[in-house]
């Protein structure tokens, strides 16, 4: 046990920390942009006209119907080749990593957001209407308020997935949490030591979204959409 | 001006609806129904359950916008094809629906002044000030900081009229007020729609009160499939000896609830 004390304090700790710092380099990004993406994308699916309702239906169905490492293979691997005129587009690991997890987490958070959408009464859109509102100011105002505490629970749920996922980004070389186990891991050869304390980062990550997540429903909390205590 | 206004002639209707078409899912809901409401005025829809009440009210303010026919306000048509004269002519006619339709994430006051703010422009400070102020009217200004999930069916059906009365409009359609409320809340909304009648508000109202709305009203529209069959003052359609369709729907629904007895049989009828 001492041994593994001291393995943590002089190696672990210290790997971890750079790559705790990456990590949520990557997660807290492509979860604010994942969560805007499936809030326009959701709403579009609604709302939009019937050919943007086609695009975003699209669009959901690629993203979530391709593995996502398939995904970050492209964004990483692919694009590079793909010539537009002169110039073609490079990202760098961590941008790849962003953009496909944000685009996968849009893809899923749409869903979230349209059933959410779709559990508001057509009453509300057509008061706001009687008062004079537009339709847009009608979504703004009134559906996408309440149909966001509706969707709340589960777009949580996507982003406690996505800090899971997250550690896919090693794969195309980042050196998040799961890349820094693998290469202490390596030199080391202490795999149980490495990845059982790895395993424990993820689920404090979790654990304070989770946590978080709690204090914006409690914020956000009106009498008739409480959070359903568990 | 005050929208509420004692004045009850002038040669223009404030509403006019001409030769309104409506077709639901293959059915022809309204046949050609014209309507001129006469500032000040009260007229009272009444008819079997698919009669088109309900239709030819969301057509009146295009929400669900008529095939053919065309609605004036004041005298000037309404083009239902343009956005901002819609949402214009919307905020000067207020709707009150069966099922309330509060913003259920909104508090009372919040329900009664967000369209202020968003549509009318009006600072958060103004709105407050306004929206409390129709919420007293109503009898609600304590339950101002209440969400709809905590007011009862009657005290919704306030605010709801509230929000509607707040956004000044000159005519207001009501759309079976009373009909989600359990009995024993239905007089509160009855009183203030009846204060509403007596400041000169112009309003038509779809109801089966018919022993409330015949104290109201100055004309009862009785609908069928679509048209309006019958039209005239309670008194003409409900008074002794009266052989019309109005009496005869009115003498069934008493069978049935016991309510309007006594409207039937002419006892506090408007003439």
């Amino acid at each position: 046990m001492n041994e593994y004390f001291e393995f943590l304090t002089t190696e672990l700790i210290p790997g971890f920390k750079e790559g705790l710092w990456t990590s949520i380099v990557v997660i807290v990004p492509s979860a604010l942009l994942g969560a805007l993406i499936g809030i326009v994308a959701g709403v579009l699916r609604v709302y939009g006209p019937r050919p943007v309702q086609r695009i975003t239906e699209a669009y959901v169905s690629l993203f979530r119907g391709t593995p996502l490492i398939v995904q970050v293979f492209f964004w990483y691997f692919a694009l590079p080749y793909i010539k537009f005129g002169e110039w073609s587009l490079v990202l760098d690991p961590i941008e790849a990593a962003v953009l496909s997890f944000s685009l996968c987490s849009g893809a899923y958070q749409s869903e979230y957001i349209r059933s959410g959408l779709g559990s508001i009464k057509r009453g509300q859109i057509r008061a706001a209407l009687a008062l004079g509102m537009t339709l847009s100011q009608a979504v703004r105002n009134i559906v996408l308020p309440q149909a966001f505490r509706r969707a709340l629970p589960g777009c949580g749920n996507e982003i406690i997935y996505l800090i899971k996922y997250s550690s896919l980004a090693s794969i195309i070389t980042v050196n998040e949490l799961t890349g820094m186990a693998n290469t202490i891991a390596k030199n080391s050869w202490r795999n149980i030591e490495v990845f059982c304390t790895l395993g424990m980062y993820y689920l404090a990550l979790v654990t304070i979204a989770t946590w978080m997540l709690r204090l914006l429903e409690d914020a956000l909390a009106v009498p008739g959409f409480e959070r359903h205590k568990s | 001006m005050s929208a509420i206004d004692i004045e009850k002639n002038g040669d223009v209707p404030m509403l006019e609806a001409v030769n309104l078409v409506k077709t639901l899912g293959g059915n022809r809901v309204l046949d050609g129904v014209s309507l001129a409401l006469p500032k000040g005025c009260v007229k009272v829809l009444i008819g079997p359950s698919g009669a088109g009440k309900s239709t030819l009210l969301q057509c009146l303010n295009f929400l669900l916008p008529p095939d053919a026919g065309h609605i004036s306000l004041e005298g000037r048509r309404v083009n239902g094809g343009s956005k901002r004269e819609l949402c214009a002519f919307r905020q000067k006619v207020g709707m009150i629906f069966q099922d309330f339709n509060l913003f259920d994430h909104l508090s009372a006051l919040e329900n009664v002044r967000v369209a202020l703010i968003k549509v009318k422009g009006m600072s958060k400070l103004e709105a407050t000030e306004r929206a409390l102020a129709e919420l007293a009217r109503v009898g609600l200004k304590d339950k101002a900081t209440l969400y709809p999930a905590n007011l009862s069916g009657g005290q919704k059906q306030r605010v709801a009229i509230a929000r509607a009365l707040a956004m000044d409009p000159k005519v207001m359609l009501l759309d079976e007020p009373t009909s989600a409320l359990d009995p024993e809340l239905i007089g509160e909304v009855l009183a203030v729609i009846r204060d509403l009648a007596q400041l000169g508000m112009t309003m038509i109202m779809a109801t089966h009160q018919i022993s409330f709305s015949a104290s109201l009203a100055d004309e009862f529209l009785f609908m069928d499939k679509g048209r309006i069959v019958e039209q005239g003052s309670p008194a003409e359609l409900l008074g002794r000896g009266s052989q019309s369709r109005t009496q005869s729907f009115c003498a069934k629904i008493s069978e049935l609830t016991g309510v309007a007895g006594e409207a039937c049989e002419l006892g506090d009828i408007k003439a």
